[in-house]
Order: C-alpha cells, then sequence, then structure tokens
C-alpha cells in the first residue's frame, strides 16, 4: 500500500515536470545513462535559402572550434512539394527535428505561389512550436540609440490573431477571429515562467490589452496570474500593450521577461530587435511540445548578398547559442557568446551590416580566434 | 502692442531667436460676428484629467480666448456616457476631454471607444514631433498618426465558445477604411504633407488588412502628388525605433494605430507633450494625443504633476479648429518657449515641476 502511494506520487511529480515543457532536462539524462558510448547530442540543422549556407558554415566552424559535442545533420528544403507534408519540407526532414529534439533554422525563403502552406508555417503547426522566445540584450560595442536594452519576449506562437480564419460576410465587411484557449494561454505561461527562473530572471511582465478585448485578453492575464502563483519569487506584473510601448521607447531597462500572445508578441519583439539593431543580430528560439526547441535566424534570406561572403552570422550564431543553453551545455554556450560579443566589441571585423568591411570569413575567423 | 514690446522683450531674454518671438501681421480675415464667444464641452474625467483640463482653463482665462466651458463630470468606471454629455457635444460640436481609465476586464466597456462610436468619430490623430529644447534619442521626428477608430479589433465581439475557449472577432469595413484613408489623404493635401505610409499586416490577415490597403490605393490613386507607401506592422515599429524620419503620415487601422501612435509619442519625446484628437464628420473632441499610462497614474494626480503641455498643444488644434487661429498661435509659441528654456518641466520631461507651475509659465509666456 504504502509502495503504491510512493508510485503514485513518483509519476505525478514526474508529469508535471513534464508538463513544465522541460522534458529535455529529463530526456538528456535518461539518454546519456542510456547511450554513454557516444556523447555527441544529434541536431538538425536547416541551411535556408540566399544566405543561409554560408552563415550555416559559420555556425559549424564556431562550434567545432569551440568543441561543442554536437553532431549536424543536415537537411535542405526540397524542390517540389511534399504530398505528406503539404509543403516543400520532406517528411523526413520533420521526422528528423522530432527525434533529435534541437534544430537550428536558417532563414527560408517561402516561393510565391499557390498550392502549397508557408514553410515557416508548416514547421510551427508540424512540431507544435508554442513559445516564440527572443532575447534582445544590447551588444556591447555596437552602438544604437539604447544602451541599456536587457530583455527577453516571449511570444505566444500559435493562436490568436493568426488562426487564420478569416471571411467575407458580405461584399465590403471582412471578419477576422481572434482565438485565445486556456490551454494555449497556459501553456506559454508556464514556459515563461520557467525560462524565468532558468535564467535567474526577476520579472514577468505579460502585456495585453484587456481593457478593450476583455474576455480574450482577460483568459490570457488569467491565466498567467494563475501560473504566476506558482513562482511567488518572480515578481509578475501586468501592462497594457500601449503603456508598454512607449515605456520600451522611453526606457527599455524597465522591463525583463515580456510574455504576451501572439500579434502583440510580433509587435513587441520586433520593435525590440528594432532597438538593439535589427533583425540581422537578434536571435530566436521556438519552442515546441515535448521539449522540441528550434532555434532560427529571423532575418530574410537576403538574395542580394548570397554566395558573396558578405552575410552577418551574428543572429544564426546567438541563436545557436540559445540552442546551447537548451541542451544545458551552458558553459560552451557562454564561452561562444563571449567570444561574438568580444569581436563586436573590439570593431576591427565587422560585416557590412555593421558599418564595417569584413567578410564572412573574417568575421567568423575573429571568433574563433577568441574563443 | 507686439511691435512695442517686441524689441523690449528682446532685450530683456537675450538667448532667444527671432524666429520664437512671432510677430504677425493681419492674414487672418475673420468675418463679422465670428469673435462671438464659442461654447466647448469640458470633461475633466479621472485621474490627472481634472488637474491637466484646469490649466488649460486658466491658460484659456488668461488669454481671454472667445471659449467658454459647459463642464461635466463622468468617470470611466460609469456604465455609459450621460445623455446630457451627449446632447451638449452634439450641440457645441466640439469637446476637450482630459482621460477616462478603463477599468481592466472589469466587465465595463470602454467609455472613450463609446463616445467615439457615439458621435462616429471616425478619425483618430496624433502628432508626434520633437520639441526644441526636449532633448530625446531620435531627432527629425514629425509624424502624424492616423488611425481609424470606429472598428478593427475595438468591436468589442467576443464570447465564449466552450469554457476555456474565447473568441473575439475584428471586423473590417469597405465603408469605414475608405472613409478613414480619404481623411488621411486630405490631411496630407491640406497640411502640405508628402508621404502616407499605410500600415497593416496583410502578409497574415490576407482578407481583413487587405481589405483596408485595397481601400488606401484606390485613394492613393486620386492624390497622384502625394507618395504612397505600405508597411507590415513589425517592420514599421522596427523602422520607427531606428530610423523615424522616413515617416510623415500613418494611416493605420485600429489596434495597429494604438502601438503606432505610443511609439511615435514614446521617441518624440512622450505622451505627456504630443496633441491629437478625434474627429468626425460632424463633431471633434481633442485631448491627449496618446494616453499611455497618464490617466490612472495616482502618483501624477497626488504630487499634481501631471503633464498639462499635451492637452494644451490639443486646445490650441482645437482653437484652430474654431477658426480662432491667432489665439492659437500664441498659445502654442507659449508653450514652445516654456518647453525650450527648460526651466519648468514636469517629471516626465526630466524636470521637478508640478503641473501649475508650467501652467504659469505658459501664462507669463503669453505675448
Amino acid at each position: 500500500m504504502a509502495s503504491q502511494i510512493v508510485r503514485r506520487i513518483a509519476r505525478s511529480s514526474r508529469s508535471k515536470y513534464a508538463s513544465l515543457g522541460n522534458p529535455s532536462l529529463l530526456d538528456r539524462s535518461c539518454s546519456q545513462s542510456a547511450a554513454s558510448n557516444s556523447n555527441l547530442i544529434r541536431a538538425t540543422l536547416f541551411p535556408g535559402d540566399g544566405i543561409g549556407p554560408e552563415i550555416a558554415e559559420s555556425v559549424k566552424q564556431v562550434f567545432k572550434v569551440a568543441e561543442v559535442p554536437i553532431e549536424w545533420e543536415e537537411h535542405y528544403v526540397g524542390k517540389e512539394v511534399d504530398p505528406r507534408t503539404q509543403s516543400f519540407l520532406t517528411w523526413e526532414s520533420l521526422e528528423s527535428v522530432r527525434r533529435n529534439k534541437v534544430g537550428l533554422k536558417g532563414p527560408m525563403a517561402t516561393p510565391i505561389g499557390k498550392g502549397h502552406r508557408s514553410l515557416n508555417l508548416t514547421l510551427r503547426k508540424e512540431l507544435n512550436l508554442y513559445a516564440n522566445v527572443r532575447p534582445c540584450y544590447s551588444l556591447p560595442g555596437y552602438k544604437t540609440k539604447y544602451d541599456d536594452v536587457d530583455l527577453i519576449t516571449i511570444r505566444e506562437n500559435t493562436e490568436g490573431e493568426y488562426s487564420g480564419l478569416e471571411h467575407q460576410v458580405v461584399r465590403g465587411v471582412v471578419e477576422s477571429v481572434k482565438i485565445i484557449t486556456h490551454l494555449a494561454s497556459l501553456r506559454v505561461a508556464e514556459y515563461a515562467f520557467h525560462y524565468a527562473k532558468a535564467h535567474g530572471r526577476e520579472r514577468v511582465t505579460a502585456v495585453h490589452k484587456a481593457n478593450i478585448m476583455q474576455k480574450t485578453d482577460g483568459l490570457f492575464l488569467k491565466c498567467c496570474r494563475e501560473v504566476a502563483e506558482k513562482y511567488p519569487e518572480i515578481k509578475y506584473e501586468e501592462e497594457v500593450i500601449d503603456n508598454c510601448c512607449m515605456a520600451l521607447v522611453k526606457d527599455p531597462s524597465t522591463f525583463d521577461v515580456l510574455v504576451m500572445p501572439n500579434l502583440y508578441g510580433d509587435i513587441i519583439s520586433d520593435l525590440c530587435a528594432g532597438l538593439i539593431g535589427g533583425l540581422g543580430l537578434t536571435p530566436s528560439c521556438n519552442i515546441g511540445e515535448g521539449g522540441i526547441a528550434l532555434a532560427e535566424a529571423v532575418h530574410g534570406s537576403a538574395p542580394d548578398i548570397a554566395g558573396k561572403n558578405l552575410a552577418n552570422p551574428t543572429a544564426l550564431l546567438l541563436s545557436g547559442v540559445s540552442m546551447l543553453h537548451h541542451l544545458n551545455l551552458h558553459e560552451k554556450a557562454d564561452q561562444i557568446h563571449d567570444a561574438i560579443l568580444k569581436t563586436i566589441a573590439e570593431g576591427k571585423f565587422r560585416t557590412g551590416d555593421l558599418g564595417g568591411k569584413s567578410t564572412t570569413t573574417d568575421f567568423t575567423n575573429a571568433i574563433c580566434n577568441h574563443l | 502692442m507686439s511691435r512695442r514690446t517686441l524689441p523690449f522683450l528682446k532685450k530683456l531674454v537675450p538667448g532667444v531667436r527671432s524666429t520664437m518671438i512671432t510677430s504677425r501681421s493681419v492674414t487672418y480675415m475673420p468675418r463679422p460676428g465670428d469673435g462671438a464667444p464659442r461654447a466647448v464641452t469640458l470633461i475633466p474625467g479621472d485621474g490627472v484629467g481634472p488637474l491637466v483640463t484646469g490649466a488649460v482653463e486658466q491658460v484659456m482665462e488668461a488669454m481671454h480666448a472667445p471659449v467658454y466651458f459647459e463642464k461635466y463630470d463622468i468617470h470611466g468606471d460609469m456604465k455609459s456616457v450621460p445623455p446630457e454629455v451627449i446632447e451638449s457635444i452634439k450641440k457645441n460640436k466640439v469637446c476637450l476631454k482630459g482621460g477616462l481609465r478603463t477599468p481592466v476586464g472589469g466587465g465595463v466597456s470602454s467609455l472613450n471607444v463609446l463616445l467615439r462610436k457615439e458621435l462616429d468619430l471616425y478619425a483618430s490623430l496624433v502628432h508626434c514631433f520633437n520639441l526644441k529644447g526636449l532633448p530625446t534619442r531620435h531627432d527629425k521626428v514629425d509624424i502624424v498618426v492616423i488611425r481609424e477608430n470606429t472598428e478593427g479589433e475595438y468591436s468589442g465581439l467576443e464570447h465564449e465558445v466552450v469554457p476555456g475557449v474565447v473568441e473575439s472577432l475584428k471586423v473590417i469595413t469597405k465603408f469605414c477604411s475608405e472613409r478613414i484613408a480619404k481623411y488621411a489623404f486630405e490631411y496630407a493635401y491640406l497640411n502640405n504633407r508628402k508621404k502616407v505610409t499605410a500600415v497593416h499586416k496583410a502578409n497574415i490577415m490576407k482578407l481583413a488588412d487587405g481589405l483596408f490597403l485595397e481601400s488606401c490605393r484606390e485613394i492613393a490613386s486620386k492624390y497622384p502628388s502625394i507618395q504612397y507607401n505600405e508597411m507590415i506592422v513589425d517592420n514599421c515599429s522596427m523602422q520607427l525605433v531606428s530610423k523615424p524620419e522616413q515617416f510623415d503620415v500613418m494611416v493605420t487601422p485600429n489596434l495597429y494605430g494604438n502601438l503606432v501612435a505610443n511609439t511615435a509619442a514614446g521617441i518624440a519625446g512622450g505622451t505627456g507633450v504630443m496633441p491629437g484628437g478625434n474627429v468626425g464628420a460632424d463633431h471633434a473632441i481633442f485631448e491627449q494625443g496618446a494616453s499611455a499610462g497618464n490617466v490612472g497614474n495616482q502618483k501624477l494626480v497626488e504630487q499634481k504633476t501631471a503633464n498639462p503641455v499635451a492637452l494644451l498643444l490639443s486646445s490650441a488644434m482645437m482653437l484652430r479648429h474654431l477658426q480662432f487661429p491667432s489665439f492659437a498661435d500664441r498659445l502654442e509659441t507659449a508653450v514652445k518657449r516654456v518647453i525650450a528654456e527648460g526651466k519648468y518641466r514636469t517629471e516626465d520631461l526630466g524636470g521637478g515641476s508640478t503641473s501649475q507651475e508650467v501652467t504659469d509659465a505658459v501664462i507669463a509666456n503669453l505675448d
């Protein structure tokens, strides 16, 4: 009888841990104890289009010099629509991410045309990537108008205004449906607080417009409050989105972790990227059910400088760093991170978009030298 | 009188450039009887509202402006706007509002939104610009955000489908999109503005924002001398914080307009100084341009340090709307002088004065 109770408690605690959205910790330890002969972690790499392959090479080089125990499985976007996934991404690619549970994605240009889903949308739906995490901090040495930015935006990625449910009621009148569910809001709130705790952050701010959209954003806030009670050591605040926008441009240092629904998240995370210097320097990580993490570079594929060795690999490198953090390889992550910051701070090797004249390879070599 | 005092003032205040003291010869030719006092509905509102509207009343009094106020006391947590207030606004056609604080998630719809819908004030205008003497991170900011005020995400149509799943409807109609686009281009034409940017998210919300863009494009073709371009809202916010000088007039649906206006106000100096108003075919309500963060702020109320500049500049806009342009010019010049001097500034601008001190400084600086 006592053993039954113990077993029940053990089961419930394990499931509670899994529902926190970070079973990767559990999985890692299990897989490490099971597969002790190979310590290499397999990760899927999508180089992407345009400047993608060049910057992916950068990442591979830096990781090799830093001796990061990762084995890359490269997948490319196909030229034809795969009927199993309804898009240019093949089933094998998706299976690979599901198996490895980590991935790094370069910029993908969605080809314009009909008959297939956008690549990003396919990834998001198939892998159930529910949270988009973007750490934004001012890069020392790269001066923008804002020097003291250090915040993280966590955006709900599956529902909200981007459900895609629109219809024309009568001619000239269109309705678009915004959906907020308890499940999705709870999930992203849980991840936000878990992230805050894991990274030693002190405050989580929920951004909303519940004074106007009372039921939808009200539900989102309710879920955030529920989760906040479980983390009494983290300060929880709520901020209306227009106040938040204004405060962000006046003094971004007042924010720490921001959690928000889809649309606001989109706007605020891009605003924060603008504060620190643009999308070319911003890392991003998508978290999915079952502990999947797909880090990605959110800038475009820049076809005009593709193949010319001029691209800036910083965004993909920093995304790789956040991927390493997710894998709990904190030492390696910090090492690479410091090397990147030092290189940019020195100012000797900078690519075109940062105002310098170096090539991608020069920049990468400089980072490797700093390791 | 101004011609005699002009050189005297210049001697007294050595640092002032001659461009700041405007001496006008008569360029406005009023009709006989235009000087009759006009009634304006005044709604002080909640929080800092009474403080800032009080400032406006004092300044109007000091200027002997031909305006008298009919005050009505309403608060943000009332269920609806009392009918006598609506009657008054319909009669006077112009209203000055402090600010009504909407309780968050409280089951009360915003009175601000109700007022706008009732009077069909479909355009909300916020003018964000750098003020001389006010240090900001961005300069060369001169953006006017024109935002559709009646539909979009603020339709208030929400319902719970099943427990735990809530839907909210965003409605976009051709009628409303067309009229806001018309207003934006007409504004640009009348105010010698060169560019209109439509802000949208039509790559995701293809039908809804697509309809908005279609209307904007149609109207743009009728104003070939005004440059027109479109920008996705997330890119727009990024550009606003890095290169705001590229924007001139921006026309947006409801929600994006709110965000863009507050962001633009933030980069140009804060919501405490940006004027704005809501206008419809028959009525106009003038209020602080972008009202983020101020109305319910208890500390500002207690210490009486709310910034009256925004409402003072909005009342200058109101005076022009009422066709008293000379009073408007005097008021604006006085306010700009106070800001440029830098001695009397409230907390949000980095100073330590109270609202009353700023108001007194403005009155002292009136020509």
